[in-house]
């Protein structure tokens, strides 16, 4: 019976929405599809189609195979942002995630004045990475001034004044996360532990921290991409200070930014003094590009199968 | 007697929480108190004595801001100016178009549509620095580098996630609402606005929380994209007075960056509960 009611219904709302709006292409979907393919589809094939070419503007390319891609794996200044870019995303996501966890469950356990911390929390999350950025190197210099030194001289004071700003920016809004999870923990659950005699610990443990496994994955993720694309604080902040020479393999000098991060060295390769550099830029663009997309599919994967175990 | 001994407990200890974090909340807003104390401060005092209160020798009163206002050969309010429209009217392209965008997408429903679809989702996980060569020479070839045409890039380049929260909502839109209004002679047009639109309101609120948020701080996409000699805006304002070498003004960067804070912290006490709940919304789906 009901299977032959749905084509019926098929063609009525076939009729009656599909094809009316259909028409209206143009007013619908027109705009958007057009300025899609003005601010991302025809640069992003342009750009990946650069990233093999030889040029210093974009009409001038000329196509010249892999080479970008040898030249930028084996730049060291590029392989040096990698695992500096890899190191601080491991360190803020362990500090943030676990600040972030503990500040959202105090949060929920109905002390006074709840709201008022979690509006100072967020607070630092509406302002934007060039401006935090200047703000803290403003505190850490009026700290590292009295010992005659600044967080431009030493690269542990940049990186480790990156990963605090970026706690005080990012715990706020791991924090929001993190709260909605824990409000949806079932409350049943939670009193069956306490009648069976669990304390608070064993709770947390046993129950709401597999509760909260979804929001966990989100946030963790949400820190390692940030991390990654991390671009006005780096840049502001300490802008790759400070600078040590190494020797090349070909036995050319370069100079390595310290604290520069992955999108601040792609940004240095593309404007930097070389124009000759921009194909080399551009194929560093491709693979950060999937690096940050073989992020997020992970993280899919990751969410999927935790809502399939739910 | 256990009972309430535990209780009692129980008080005391989140009595002691609330004290702690109280004090972590003092700390925590620390940082803008300190922008607000240095921004009445003489400039050399700035790097020197950038914890102590502006008094004495090293109080500057309003001069930071009046000399801020044109620091650079570049009037402030001008930033600020660019800032609001560009903000403005991004947000506003973005909710109004997407939003038609993913209806048709929805509803429609064509290959052509699940194509669209799935490339709107795949440009969420580009990182802009794959595009930023190639997006701002395409601006600059089309005439899209002043404040009034950069909007159609960030509709451009912000698409996909705001297509993606729409869609997610429509789908759970029941059709038959829609039917009803067809039959009753509503066209898509209307249907649209007066039907969908209204249902779609908390999204649309979303949306545009986390679009304000973006388009307001952001600092390379107008920073690449924008005629540089004529338009800045607040971050590229700020970015070209520190960076620039030589003489650094560290007094009437502060209160610029003051004057800059203020209107966000207002705006996120006056709209706090959807700030929150938009944010909590885009980070689950995205």
């Amino acid at each position: 019976m009901k299977k032959a009611k749905k084509p019926e219904a098929g063609t009525v709302n076939s009729i009656l929405i599909r094809r009316p709006i259909q028409r209206l292409f143009i007013l619908f979907l027109a705009p958007t599809v057009a300025a899609f393919c003005i601010g991302f589809v025809y640069p992003f094939l342009k750009g990946a189609y650069l990233s093999f070419c030889q040029f210093t503007t974009t009409s001038d390319a000329q196509f010249i195979g892999i080479g970008n891609y040898i030249k930028a794996l084996k730049d060291a200044t590029f392989t040096h942002a990698f695992w500096y870019t890899a190191m601080f995303a491991v360190v803020s996501l362990v500090i943030i995630n676990v600040l972030a966890f503990a500040v959202a469950y105090v949060l929920t356990m109905n002390i006074k004045g709840a709201n008022l911390f979690r509006t100072v929390f967020f607070m630092p999350n509406l302002i934007g990475g060039i401006v935090l950025g200047y703000i803290w190197s403003m505190i850490f210099d009026g700290i590292l001034s009295r010992y005659g030194t600044s967080i431009l001289l030493d690269s542990r004071f940049g990186f480790w004044g990156l990963i605090i700003l970026m706690c005080w920016q990012q715990i706020g809004y791991m924090m929001i996360i993190y709260i909605a999870g824990l409000q949806a923990v079932p409350e049943d659950m939670l009193e069956a532990a306490r009648i069976d005699g669990a304390n608070r610990w064993q709770t947390l443990w046993k129950v709401t921290i597999p509760n909260v496994m979804p929001s966990i994955t989100i946030c963790m993720f949400l820190t390692v991409t940030n991390s990654f694309k991390l671009f006005d604080q780096n840049l502001a902040l300490t802008g790759g200070a400070p600078f040590t020479f190494e020797t090349a393999a070909d036995g050319t000098m370069v100079s390595v930014k310290q604290t520069e991060m992955l999108a601040l060295n792609i940004y240095n390769t593309f404007y930097g003094q070389s124009a000759n550099a921009r194909g080399t830029a551009q194929a560093k663009a491709v693979i950060f590009f999937l690096l940050v997309a073989a992020i997020s599919i992970f993280q899919l994967r990751a969410t999927r199968s935790k809502e399939v175990q739910q | 007697m256990n009972k309430q001994k535990n209780y009692s407990k129980e008080r005391r200890v989140k009595t002691a929480l609330t004290v702690v974090f109280s004090i972590i909340a003092v700390v925590y807003v620390l940082p803008v108190v300190i922008v607000l104390l240095n921004s009445f401060k003489l400039n050399t005092f700035v790097k020197t004595a950038t914890f102590a209160l502006p008094t004495g020798e090293m109080w500057a009163g309003f001069t930071n801001f009046i000399k801020g206002m044109t620091f650079g050969n570049y009037p402030f309010l001008k930033s600020v100016l660019y800032t609001v429209i560009i903000t403005l009217a991004s947000t506003f392209l973005i909710c109004l178009c997407t939003s038609m965008a993913a209806w048709y997408i929805s509803r429609v429903n064509s290959r052509l549509c699940k194509i669209f679809y799935y490339l709107f989702v795949f440009s969420m996980v580009v990182p802009f620095q794959m595009v930023m060569f190639t997006l701002s020479k395409t601006a600059d070839t089309l005439h899209l580098n002043t404040p009034y045409t950069i909007p159609i890039i960030y509709l451009g380049f912000g698409a996909g996630l705001a297509v993606f929260m729409f869609s997610g909502f429509v789908k759970a839109i029941p059709m038959e609402i829609e039917e009803a209004a067809a039959i009753d002679g509503c066209g898509p047009l209307r249907t649209f606005f007066n039907v969908v639109l209204p249902m779609l309101w908390p999204t649309m609120i979303s949306v545009g929380i986390l679009e304000i948020m973006w388009v307001w701080n952001d600092y390379l996409l107008p920073y690449l994209v924008l005629d540089r000699n004529e338009y800045m805006t607040i971050s590229i304002h700020i970015q070209y007075l520190q960076g620039s070498y030589g003489a650094v003004d560290l007094g009437a960067t502060m209160a610029l960056i003051l004057l800059s804070i203020i209107p966000v912290i207002v705006f996120y006490l006056t709209c706090q509960k959807h700030i929150i709940k938009g944010v909590a919304a885009g980070a689950v789906k995205g």
